[in-house]
């Protein structure tokens, strides 16, 4: 039987946190404790999409890619395949298989079945499996602390594994526990005793018990249960009632530092244990959502070779704190911002669709007779005049830094009013790119300040999401 | 390249008060600039054959001549409208001389109107006709703070030093415009009160930047032959140069900021026509785009004012104030003008025709005895610049 498994991964989690104490300050409740990750006012499931999918391969996106399965319960677009924008962004090929996995939280798991079985039965070779999600919990609940936003992403293959795929087993169940109506912007639940009992604890009990026995395996054959959980406590409650020990066999379920990321979560916590894992782990991956998946990994030799891929740890030590609840709510769109300037140029379906290479591939144009490199496309080269004698290539991946800078007070928005305006030069062709920066603070904002590329939806016009690509600080940590 | 030096002559200016004329309308302006340029002129509009006309902003997309027929009932002449930026005025200008030259036609009239208090927006607005992209939140202090960053850093001026040399050029203009009756602002500041306006883009602050206003200007140009039909000083055309750069600067490989290449090629190709050698001795005033303080100072070094780097000596000198070596913006330029973009060019074109004429609209303000003097605007993201340079001799 041909083996299938996965060969690169990558998370992704915003450099925005929230304080836990602010929420609960705010509503006179107790705190859970830690911070909550929050995507930035310029990020969404797909911009999350896009960085995880670049972590995991690398920022250039690879030619055998020939197929992308995205999850999430937060789409930025109900109607409109949102991986397609996602695999345009990640500059994959245009001859790829590319589908949404939505509505569960377990179409991160679905789509990583999908995707195990696409590539078992030969119909795709390499699969990259992409969630992100950003829920909302109702203002002054517990899940407005708990959950989080990020990104994880993960590539199945056929060969160079970094860990083989050795079964999975999944129920199906159907209850009213945790739902959103199609005119809802936040979460329902039912009683918490039925949803935790009732649904949680005892599916993915269920789903374990049923794996560990299919595989012939006892509880302490396992090196890291990955059990992502909608709080700490039944999370702890699950690993003793499965027999794991806690202290050594249990992976981090993130939630004191990052919160629960939805369909992402299971893959951002698997992404997590591969960068923490040494060969011959054995991997447990389960998930609950209206039934569970629960799924088996094998870790390989190849893992120590994925070594300078490791990022997550410089996630999560890398943050920024949100300085007040209200920002929290204007950056999710809770409160309505004051636009600052309007913006009078709506987006345009032909401008984008006509320039795609350039806005959301990021390529740029490099002059086959004077070798000269320029962003966006220019079809008669600035230094050396030749008409249409260029070829395409990728800059969104080159590192760059600084060479002027504004701190605009007039284009910002009221929860975000500094806009950096920024002339980067990228590379050693020194490209010169001209965009905002994001993920920063403005005062650290120097000349020569190194910054990569980011992607990000600039503004919203006209019914649609504009997206671009920003600059944003080189953290010293990211192995960048 | 040809030449139209002494070709064509200014024979009738008319300028409207500028400032927040909320009760008046785009044809309001342009029937207040137009017959004060008949009157000056001794003419009727019976006597335009042509007129071209500057305006940016519409009411919506294409209005074409509509403000100028419109309002000064022109009959069934031409009417061109010109849409360069904030260089549409001058380039109106400059089309019309060109039109009189070439012999088409004997009198014409160029005239800028811009109603920027209509639209609803204290500034100049966000992203402004190029991309939905590329020109995201590109506004125009922030492309104008990208260059003062850069020039500050490139000759090693520390923030505190960049930004008293800006707030001086500001103090300067805003005592000319206190002298001068049709500017929007007439208070006087000093450089504290710049250093501690609000930041509008860093480091630029309020009064670094120029106010938004309403306003209307007026030409009616005619042959040197048929000049002295019209009045005894007319003003004669010495030389004029245009240069449009190529792509937005923003990404422009290799672009320094702190100089602009139509800058540079505007201003020598006008010297060139007008055989000006030393800008600095030869001309005796200038009207410069000073959108933003630093692009005042960026234009002294582009045009020849001050040697590169070195503007901040001369400002400090005390050179471009209206008692110096080259009295720069002795109205008070676009910082107590405004700039109601399509008027802007003639505005300026207006105060060196007066003064060049000796008929300054107050004595204490009149330059003494000015042979040559230059009026300028400088437009886009940015990337067009005309310039125009007159006298009140031939030869």
């Amino acid at each position: 039987m041909t083996k299938v498994g996965i060969s690169l991964f990558g998370g992704y989690i915003p450099y925005i946190r929230l304080d836990r104490g602010v929420i609960s300050k705010i509503w006179g409740r107790p705190s859970i404790g830690g911070e909550r990750s929050v995507a930035n006012n310029d990020e969404d499931a797909i911009t999350m999409a896009v960085e995880a999918s670049r972590n995991c391969m690398g920022p250039q996106g690879i030619d055998a890619v020939d197929g992308l399965f995205f999850a999430t319960t937060s789409a930025p677009y109900k109607e409109k395949m949102n991986a397609s924008l996602i695999a345009t962004a990640a500059d994959l090929k245009r001859e790829i298989t590319t589908t949404d996995f939505a509505h569960s939280l377990r179409s991160g798991t679905g789509a990583l079945k999908a995707a195990f079985d696409s590539v078992k039965s030969g119909s795709l070779a390499n699969v990259l499996v992409v969630a992100s999600d950003c829920r909302l919990g109702y203002p002054r609940s517990d899940q407005e602390q708990t959950f989080g936003d990020g990104a994880g992403a993960v590539m199945v293959s056929g060969e160079n594994l970094s860990a083989t795929f050795e079964g999975g087993y999944s129920i199906s169940n159907e209850m009213m526990d945790v739902w959103r109506n199609p005119e809802d912007t936040f979460v329902r639940t039912w009683e918490s005793r039925f949803i935790l009992g009732e649904g949680y604890l005892n599916h993915m009990k269920e789903v374990v018990s049923g794996l560990l026995r299919k595989c012939g395996l006892d509880p302490k054959a396992i090196s890291k249960a990955i059990l992502p959980a909608p709080d700490i406590r039944s999370h702890k409650n699950l690993a003793k009632q499965l027999g794991f020990d806690i202290n050594t066999q249990v992976q981090d379920p993130l939630l004191s530092n990052v919160g629960h990321c939805g369909s992402a979560h299971p893959l951002l916590m698997l992404v997590n244990a591969l960068e923490e894992a040494s060969p011959g782990d054995l991997l447990l991956l389960a998930t609950y959502a209206d039934g569970a998946d629960a799924m088996l990994f094998k870790v390989t030799d190849r893992i120590e070779k994925m070594k300078n891929q490791r990022r997550m740890k410089d996630y999560l030590r890398e943050k920024t704190l949100l300085s007040s609840y209200a920002r929290f709510l204007s950056y999710k769109g809770l409160v309505e911002t004051a636009p600052g300037e309007p913006f009078r140029l709506m987006p345009s379906a032909t401008v984008s669709w006509r320039d795609r290479k350039c806005i959301l591939r990021c390529h740029g144009s490099r002059c086959n007779e004077c070798g000269k490199t320029t962003f966006p496309v220019q079809r008669v080269c600035y230094h050396c005049n030749a008409k249409d004698s260029f070829d395409e290539v990728p800059i969104s991946h080159l590192k760059g830094e600084v060479f002027t800078f504004t701190l605009d007070n007039l284009a910002g928005r009221s929860d975000d009013p500094v806009v950096v305006q920024t002339i980067a030069d990228l590379g050693e062709d020194k490209i010169r790119f001209y965009g905002m920066m994001t993920d920063c603070d403005p005062s650290e904002v120097k000349i020569g300040l190194p910054i990569r590329l980011t992607f990000r939806r600039i503004y919203d016009g006209a019914g649609m999401h504009n997206y671009f690509w920003k600059c944003r600080p080189v953290r010293n940590g990211r192995s960048e | 390249m040809g030449s139209i030096k002494d070709q064509v002559a200014i024979v009738g200016m008319g300028c409207s008060k500028f400032g927040e004329r909320w009760d008046k309308g785009p044809e309001d302006l342009a029937i207040e600039a137009a017959y004060e340029a008949y009157e000056d002129a001794g003419i009727s509009k019976e006597n335009i054959e042509a007129c071209w006309f500057s305006q940016v902003m519409g009411p919506v997309i294409g209005v074409s001549g509509t403000v100028a027929a419109d309002s000064l009932k022109l009959g069934n002449i031409p009417v061109i409208r010109n849409e360069n930026w904030c260089a549409s005025g001058h380039i109106a200008l400059l089309e019309a001389c060109m039109a009189v030259a070439s012999g088409a036609y004997d009198v014409v009239m160029a005239l800028g109107v811009e109603k920027l208090k209509d639209t609803g927006f204290p500034g100049l607005g966000t992203g402004r006709g190029m991309h939905p992209v590329y020109e995201a939140r590109r506004t125009s202090p922030g492309s104008f703070g990208l260059i003062a960053q850069r020039y500050f850093d490139a000759y090693g001026l520390t923030i505190d030093e960049g930004r008293e040399a800006l707030a001086k050029i500001e103090v300067k203009n805003h005592d000319n415009g206190s002298l001068c009756p049709k500017a929007h602002f007439h208070n006087k500041i000093t450089v504290e009160k710049v250093l501690n306006a609000p930041v509008i883009a860093w480091p630029l602050g309020l009064f670094d930047c120029c106010g938004n206003s309403d306003g209307a200007a007026c030409a009616i140009i005619t042959s040197v032959e048929k000049a002295k039909d019209f009045r005894k000083d007319p003003i004669f055309l010495k030389g004029f140069g245009i240069s449009t750069d190529a792509m937005m600067p923003h990404f422009r490989p290799g672009f320094s900021w702190t100089s602009f290449d139509a800058l540079v090629t505007s201003s020598h190709k006008a010297y060139e026509m007008a055989g000006i050698k030393d800008p600095r001795n030869e001309l005796d005033l200038a009207e410069v785009h000073d959108c933003f303080s630093i692009t005042e100072l960026l234009i002294y070094e582009d045009f020849g004012f001050s040697p590169r780097g070195k503007a901040k000596e001369d400002i400090d000198a005390g050179f471009f104030t209206r008692d110096g070596g080259l009295p720069v913006n002795i109205d008070g330029g676009l910082k107590c003008f405004g700039h109601p973009i399509g008027a802007s060019g003639l505005r300026m074109t207006y105060e060196v025709y007066k003064q060049l004429q000796g008929k300054a609209d107050l004595p204490e303000r009149q330059i003494k005895n000015p042979r040559l003097g230059l009026a300028h605007t400088f437009g886009g993201p940015p990337q067009i610049s005309a310039v125009a340079i007159f006298g009140n001799e031939k030869g």
